[in-house]
């Protein structure tokens, strides 16, 4: 036996460890300043009602878990944002029983809207359960937006579609020739642009949407319409974020200014878009597709993130099951969000570029 | 030892000698290529694995908590007792078929057979010494061993460590095998009577409906019945559920402090219920425990890494239930995605406890073995 393989193993094990519990505590640290701070940032649970008091299990168990683990988080985070597509089809039911067991996060909780919330009763209920659609806050010196930006054109979202149901079914799917871009929309852009005047150019702003704020793939939405218009309103300041669910994959982009960071659904995963090219892709080249996911094994392929803000950029810890956990960090050196792990296409494992 | 020889007639399944081909529906044992097998050191492994005086009190063995006449545990003990009935958290593991696993211990802190055997003779509640010195005493001085350990590894004095005490161990553990059950010859063999029918329908069951097969990994040439991998079951962890956040908590400043992670999930209850995250830290190991081989099964009861189900049957009923016991309690927070209430039929059930008996291995007698070259 070589005496040295069990120190060997446990030292494996604490290199592990560094990517979850612990870590929270080594990151405060490495960008210790007095503004750093923490938040959790949990999505796309998609909580979907089979009949009467039924829902999928395995959507809820994914939502739950998340939720139970930021109970476990040292120091707690400054608060939580659930990044849209709670509900599956936006009913009711769906909606208060995503609520019910959000509920049991503790300490303020920022909501955004997703498509699926939204097109069944145009966020109605939502509003009632968890506020406004768009709203601003700051905290800790960084102004935060939140964003609805997967609205449509008024033509499809008023005058298409004979019921509430088939409205929210065809924004439901994928790939759909009946299916509509989303926008932030004029509305909403008149706000922010009042909103952002009252912000210090040198301010970070930090901006919480469901769809990415830039053109990715149409074909799944992965895109917001009035994108360019958005972040031209945005390109005044020196340090933006725009943090994004709805994709269910890790994708990270810089444009200008503004860094690009997704998230990953607690419901299940989408695959990278440029292995079902149909249309137009701008997706980054530098983004790492995600490890194949292993459907052997339930929750792999989805998660949550941890993300810091230091001097106002944002790093995302990702908390993957099942997987080798990654963080998306801000790199001042290239002036955008990398991989600090598998950003070198010689460090990538294998699965990553096999679907 | 005649008792011994009547156990082995019945299902001891100790293949003794060096295994050239290893049991039917198991592959080649994986031999560490710093410890290989040799017939002398599988037998100074078995002595060691028996002598009583490697423990504080003279009164444990490794023997103790792995009987071969009870599948290498210590059925019906629900948690392993050592010195002085001292009781430690955790259910004995079999030996056997662990010459395969990747990882030791539920929580797979150990990461092979020879690391192993360094733990339990220091750890308070098994064999309770304050370290390995009275066991070098013992083999250095003793003149079976002397003899022994100068015909193994041609040292003698000083020179014998406990590298040499544990690479014997283990040796004698990789013959401990379990294979050539009426399962497999019903599955490898092509034995088409070689399982009741209630026991084929069982295995449909295994691999169908029940799932189990996810996890305890039947392969097309062999069966080893685990994945190796850790999982939530919600047992254990469904008695903590409320403490979770502050026994992970503590537990990890108290790591952090350089508490010794095997005392520490052996002697206190609660904290032993953190399973694999004790090792890794990782959220996705809390409450997760290893999963084990299924080989002779129905020989070791209780189940579980705690030993809390005492029959076959109530293990089926937690999977069925989704992981829990009982339908109405609440299912952890950290629960493997797999797991999940199954449906089955109450036929199906017993079925799938009537295929566990199967995988229990032929009697030794028959299975004259070569020495491995």
């Amino acid at each position: 036996m070589n005496p040295l393989s069990r120190r060997d193993f446990l030292k494996g094990a604490g290199a592990l460890a560094t990517a979850s519990v612990l870590p929270v505590n080594l990151i405060e640290l490495a960008f210790a300043g007095s503004e750093s701070f923490s938040f959790a940032y949990i999505s796309d649970s998609h909580i979907q009602q089979i009949r009467g008091t039924e829902f999928v299990r395995n959507w809820d168990r994914g939502l739950m878990r998340a939720v139970a683990e930021t109970h476990l988080l040292e120091p707690k985070p400054d608060f939580i944002v659930f990044g849209g597509d709670l509900a599956q089809l936006g009913s009711k039911p769906e909606l208060d029983h995503g609520a019910e067991i959000l509920s049991a996060l503790r300490g303020k909780v920022h909501y955004v809207m997703g498509e699926h919330d939204y097109y069944l009763d145009l966020g109605e209920y939502w509003q009632k359960l968890f506020g406004p659609h768009f709203y601003s806050f700051d905290h800790k010196g960084v102004h935060f937006v939140v964003l609805n930006s997967i609205l449509t054109y008024d033509d499809w979202t008023y005058h298409r579609w004979p019921t509430p149901e088939q409205r929210m079914q065809e924004m439901a799917g994928l790939d759909n020739p009946n299916g509509s871009p989303f926008m932030v929309g004029e509305k909403q852009r008149a706000w922010l642009e009042k909103d952002l005047a009252a912000v210090s150019r040198e301010t970070p702003v930090v901006v919480f949407s469901h769809s990415p704020l830039q053109k990715i793939f149409r074909g799944w939405n992965f895109w917001t319409e009035d994108a360019d218009e958005v972040q031209a309103l945005l390109k005044p300041f020196a340090k933006v974020t725009v943090l994004y669910g709805h994709v269910h994959q890790i994708q990270y982009h810089q444009i200008g200014n503004i860094s690009f960071n997704s998230a990953m659904a607690t419901a299940w995963p989408w695959p990278y878009p440029t292995a079902y090219r149909q249309g137009e892709v701008y997706l980054p080249k530098l983004t790492v597709p995600m490890n194949r996911a292993d459907p052997f094994h339930e929750r792999d392929g989805t998660g949550w993130q941890l993300v810091n803000l230091a001097s106002g950029n944002v790093d995302v810890q990702y908390t993957l099951y099942d997987n080798r956990r990654r963080s998306v960090v801000f790199s001042p050196k290239t002036g955008g969000p990398e991989d600090s792990q598998y950003q070198d296409p010689a460090r990538r494992i294998p699965p990553q570029t096999h679907y | 030892m005649k008792y011994c020889i009547f156990v082995l007639c019945l299902s001891a399944a100790v293949f003794s000698s060096l295994a050239a081909a290893e049991p039917l529906g198991l592959p080649t044992v994986p031999i560490p290529a710093d410890n290989p097998q040799t017939a002398e050191k599988i037998r100074l492994g078995e002595r060691l694995f028996n002598d009583l005086r490697f423990s504080s009190t003279g009164t444990v063995s490794c023997a103790t908590c792995h009987d071969h006449t009870k599948g290498f545990t210590d059925s019906p003990l629900t948690t392993s007792e050592g010195i002085k009935k001292l009781t430690g958290t955790r259910n004995a593991p079999t030996v056997l078929n662990a010459a395969y696993l990747k990882s030791l211990f539920w929580d797979g802190r150990s990461p092979s057979l020879e690391d192993q055997a360094l733990h339990p003779f220091l750890n308070p509640v098994e064999m309770g010494l304050p370290n390995h010195e009275p066991i070098l005493k013992i083999v250095r001085s003793d003149p079976a061993y002397v003899k022994a350990f100068s015909a193994v590894f041609g040292k003698s004095g000083g020179e014998v460590t406990m590298k040499e005490v544990t690479q014997a161990i283990a040796s004698f553990e990789r013959t401990v095998l379990s294979g050539d059950s009426p399962f497999d010859h019903w599955y490898f063999g092509g034995d088409k009577d070689a399982m009741s029918p209630a026991a084929q329908r069982g295995f449909q069951v295994f691999v169908g409906q029940g799932r189990c097969v996810s996890c305890h990994v039947v392969e097309q040439n062999q069966a080893l019945f685990t994945d190796n991998r850790f999982h939530n079951i919600g047992v254990g962890i469904n008695r903590i559920q409320a403490d979770v956040a502050r026994l992970a908590g503590e537990f990890l400043k108290a790591k952090a402090a350089g508490v010794d992670v095997d005392q520490a999930v052996l002697t206190d209850k609660k904290t032993s219920e953190l399973g694999r995250f004790a090792v890794t830290g990782q959220f996705d190991d809390l409450g997760a425990f290893k999963t084990p081989t299924l080989r002779d099964i129905a020989r070791t009861a209780p189940y579980m890494h705690d030993g809390s189900l005492k029959s076959l049957a109530e293990v089926v009923d937690h999977y069925n239930n989704g992981g829990v016991g009982n339908p109405k309690e609440k299912v952890n927070d950290f629960l493997s995605g797999g797991i999940r209430p199954l449906n089955l039929s109450t036929e199906q059930k017993a079925d799938l406890v009537v295929f566990m008996t199967a995988l229990t291995s032929q009697p030794a007698a028959d299975q004259k073995r070569s020495p491995r070259p």
